[in-house]
């Protein structure tokens, strides 16, 4: 199993930064974590923080003690170092697994970020007033409130994206029965039994890890069987910018850690609001919160496997919201992965988020932007990437079968070049050919490229006459998709799990 | 290796699009394998009947590669390459079918005409007329009214195809018609036209007897012909 992996796409690093700037700011983040410190709201977190060298001090704020901890320099560099520079990821499915390597830039697109909305499309045909013969299709979209089914569903169209490399729940479960105590187990089944690529999530409830991590051991096959393949990971927000460590959040950290799971450590500030927007200082705070954020891990367990997880954004100037689809969300994500290949931790980024509410051309824009420019970037798992709508408000089903295509074409785009000796000798002597054939015509030397999958078809949804049907056909193709089988658990495990796994609901089960 | 196993192995080849032994095929592992050259010159050797390998080896195949390519299986480089693996045949085979008197579909000029140097349609149309049993004569691109018909004459061609990419140069079709009526050979050679800015409408306006769309669809309309 130790060989399988997801081939992914190891791309040439688009970077914005020189190596002089990547200092600047990583002195900048040092200086901010020792000479301002940052508001710890965990006792235990403080504590290990002070055992290690850090100053702790205790303040009171609006009547609640807080403490203050300014980290030495040394302190954090000597724990970043720590952090594994390369691990995997699991799946269901060996062939699934991911290989993430901070000195290798391949990479992954998967989904996120648990929306409350769930975007149907169905096509209408619409009829000229003024002319009976002219009928335009044109979709109709519904909103409907996530459920389980829902993500059900979601799990099981993502295991059929040939694009997509990872899982993280793109839709929130609010069915009637599901309480915040049975919320984890049954979002982490509803996952894990109807895909067989990676899941990562949040964790709603610290008292339920133990079921999660239960659930996940008997699909793995044990305890050991779950660490060496994780099936699941999860992330922690450990960071309410700017600089204040979450007191919940921080317990759940400790808890996955020693739990022996990989997590992500995300941040995600919104220049302009909860960090500057100028660059300089929006990489250099979030750079602050993730390092701290990483020293907090490799104090609880040397060598615990932990993303860099950023997630700048940049805030609208006429309401506040985040906006995606902005030259600036590109600038910061891409600067990030820099400052995560200049620790040696694994980058988790972003894109394909925007702020059209439906597919469509602006979705179109802001997707293939930011798509493009963070896959260019090199950042090993990026999340977001699939069927967001209404920045990460709503998951449309239909746009992210759209946008599976488009990531398909980045990772073929930005694949390597291949050109070595062999590639140019088979040139020359191709061309030597057919400059000898009476019609000069390479068409036919193109078959052991289009075999080797080196060549790209035509965009999936394109129309041969005047109209645009690309959402049409996406429809036809996401029906298509869902009359597959899904990858459900074998019935054995399901027994187990639904023996041994409290609150999980009966429906779920096939 | 005995007949029928030689005549099965070319037609395999054909669909395989392989023309000499170096090509890969549409399946995997067939490089440096013998392919349609080499096994066709063996199937001469061997003294099998040209007509049974004309009929046996490429017909039947290059209906089997039209059906694939129908089904989006087969991509236009598999077709063109079948194809030349019968133009490749057809070439060795030449000169003993002339023997036992089996004609060709028919000759077949083809150019790209004058002030256009854009030839890669025409000699698509040239490959896949070859593999569909006509024998071509290509003149070329930037090619003159006066010549192409002195060609046509002198070649007793049935069949002239003419191309052009350029709006500007697509006029050059109707001199080349009206010369062919002038010198009065229209009514012995049909006139089979194509290109970009090329439509039905134009073939009906310069009097040419069809517009083809690509060189598949010029096969197709020579075998509605009766051809």
């Amino acid at each position: 199993m130790s060989e399988l992996f997801r081939e992914g796409t190891v791309v040439k690093p688009y970077e914005r930064m020189s190596q002089e700037q990547i200092l600047l700011l990583h002195n900048a983040s040092l200086s901010i974590l020792t000479d301002l410190g940052i508001w710890c709201y965990n006792e235990r977190a403080a504590g290990l923080f002070g055992d290690h060298g850090a100053r702790v001090w205790e303040e009171i704020e609006h009547g609640q003690t807080v403490w203050r901890v300014s980290l030495p320099a040394g302190l954090v560099e000597e724990a970043v170092k720590k952090a594994p520079s390369r691990f995997f990821l699991g799946a269901r499915n060996p062939k699934n697994r991911l290989l993430l390597d901070s000195q290798i830039p391949r990479i992954y697109f998967g989904t996120g970020s648990e929306t409350n909305i769930w975007i149907e499309t169905a096509m209408e045909r619409f009829v000229s007033t003024d002319r009976q013969d002219v009928v335009l299709q044109s979709p109709r979209f519904t909103k409907l409130r996530g459920n389980t089914e829902l993500l059900s569903r979601a799990a099981q169209l993502c295991e059929n994206l040939e694009n997509l490399d990872f899982f993280i729940r793109p839709v929130n479960i609010q069915d009637p029965d599901v309480t915040e105590d049975n919320h984890d187990v049954n979002k982490f089944f509803a996952s894990l039994n109807n895909i067989t690529k990676h899941v990562q999530a949040g964790l709603t409830r610290l008292d339920r890890l133990d079921d999660v991590v239960r659930m996940s051991e008997i699909i793995a096959g044990g305890k050991k069987a779950l660490r060496k393949n994780p099936i699941i990971s999860f992330i922690a927000c450990v960071f309410k910018s700017p600089l204040q460590f979450v007191k919940d959040t921080a317990d759940k950290v400790f808890a996955i850690v020693e739990a022996g799971l990989p997590l992500v450590i995300s941040s995600s500030p919104q220049g302009g609001s909860s960090a500057p927007i100028q660059e300089a200082g929006m990489i250099a705070q979030i750079n602050a919160e993730i390092l701290a954020g990483i020293t907090f891990t490799q104090l609880i367990r040397e060598g615990a496997p932990v993303l860099y997880g950023s997630v700048p954004v940049r805030a609208r100037m006429d309401d506040l919201h985040d906006l995606y689809g902005c030259p600036e969300f590109n600038q910061y994500n891409i600067d990030c992965a820099q400052m995560a290949r200049f620790y040696k931790v694994p980058c988790y980024s972003t894109a394909g988020v925007g702020d059209a509410k439906v597919p469509g051309m602006q979705a179109l824009f802001e997707k293939l932007f930011t798509h493009l420019y963070v896959a260019m970037s090199g950042a090993q798992y990026i999340h977001y990437a699939f069927g967001l709508l209404d920045r990460t408000n709503s998951f449309c089903p239909v746009q992210a079968v759209l946008d599976d295509e488009q990531i398909g074409k980045i990772k073929h785009c930005l694949r390597m070049p291949k050109i070595s000796q062999t590639d140019v000798d088979d040139a020359i002597k191709m061309i030597g050919r057919v400059m000898a054939s009476s019609h000069r015509l390479f068409a036919r030397h193109a078959r052991k490229a289009i075999h080797a999958g080196d060549v790209s078809r035509p965009y999936r949804f394109e129309s041969g006459g005047m109209s645009d049907r690309v959402i049409e056909h996406a429809v036809t193709q996401l029906a298509e998709i869902e009359s597959l089988p899904a990858p459900h658990l074998s019935a054995d495990v399901l027994d187990k799990i639904y023996a041994e796994i409290p609150g999980l609901l009966p429906r779920l089960r096939p | 290796m005995n007949e029928q196993e030689l005549i099965e192995k070319i037609a395999y080849n054909v669909i395989q699009g392989r023309v000499v032994a170096e090509d890969e095929g549409f399946n995997e592992g067939l490089e440096g394998q013998p392919a349609v050259t080499e096994l066709m010159e063996q199937a001469v050797e061997q003294n099998i009947d040209a007509k049974k390998l004309v009929v046996e080896c490429l017909t039947g195949s290059m209906e089997d590669v039209g059906e694939k390519y129908d089904k989006g299986i087969y991509l236009i480089p598999d077709m063109l390459a079948s194809a030349e693996c019968v133009g490749a045949a057809m070439d060795i085979l030449g000169p003993r079918l002339a023997k036992a008197g089996i004609e060709s579909k028919g000759r077949f000029i083809l150019a790209t005409v004058a002030g256009d140097l854009h030839d890669i349609g025409k000699n698509i149309v040239g490959i896949m007329l070859k593999g569909a049993g006509f024998e071509v004569i290509d003149l070329g691109n930037d090619v003159s009214a006066d010549h192409i018909v002195e060609e046509t004459r002198k070649n007793n061609a049935q069949f002239l195809g003419l191309s052009a990419l350029l709006t500007t140069t697509m006029r050059e079709m109707e001199k080349v018609v009206k010369a062919l009526q002038n010198e009065g050979i229209r009514d012995k050679v049909r006139v089979l036209i194509g290109g970009a800015p090329t439509s039905d409408k134009f073939a009906k306006q310069i009097g040419a007897d069809a517009y083809c769309r690509d060189a598949f669809h010029a096969v197709d309309i020579l075998r509605k012909m009766n051809i």
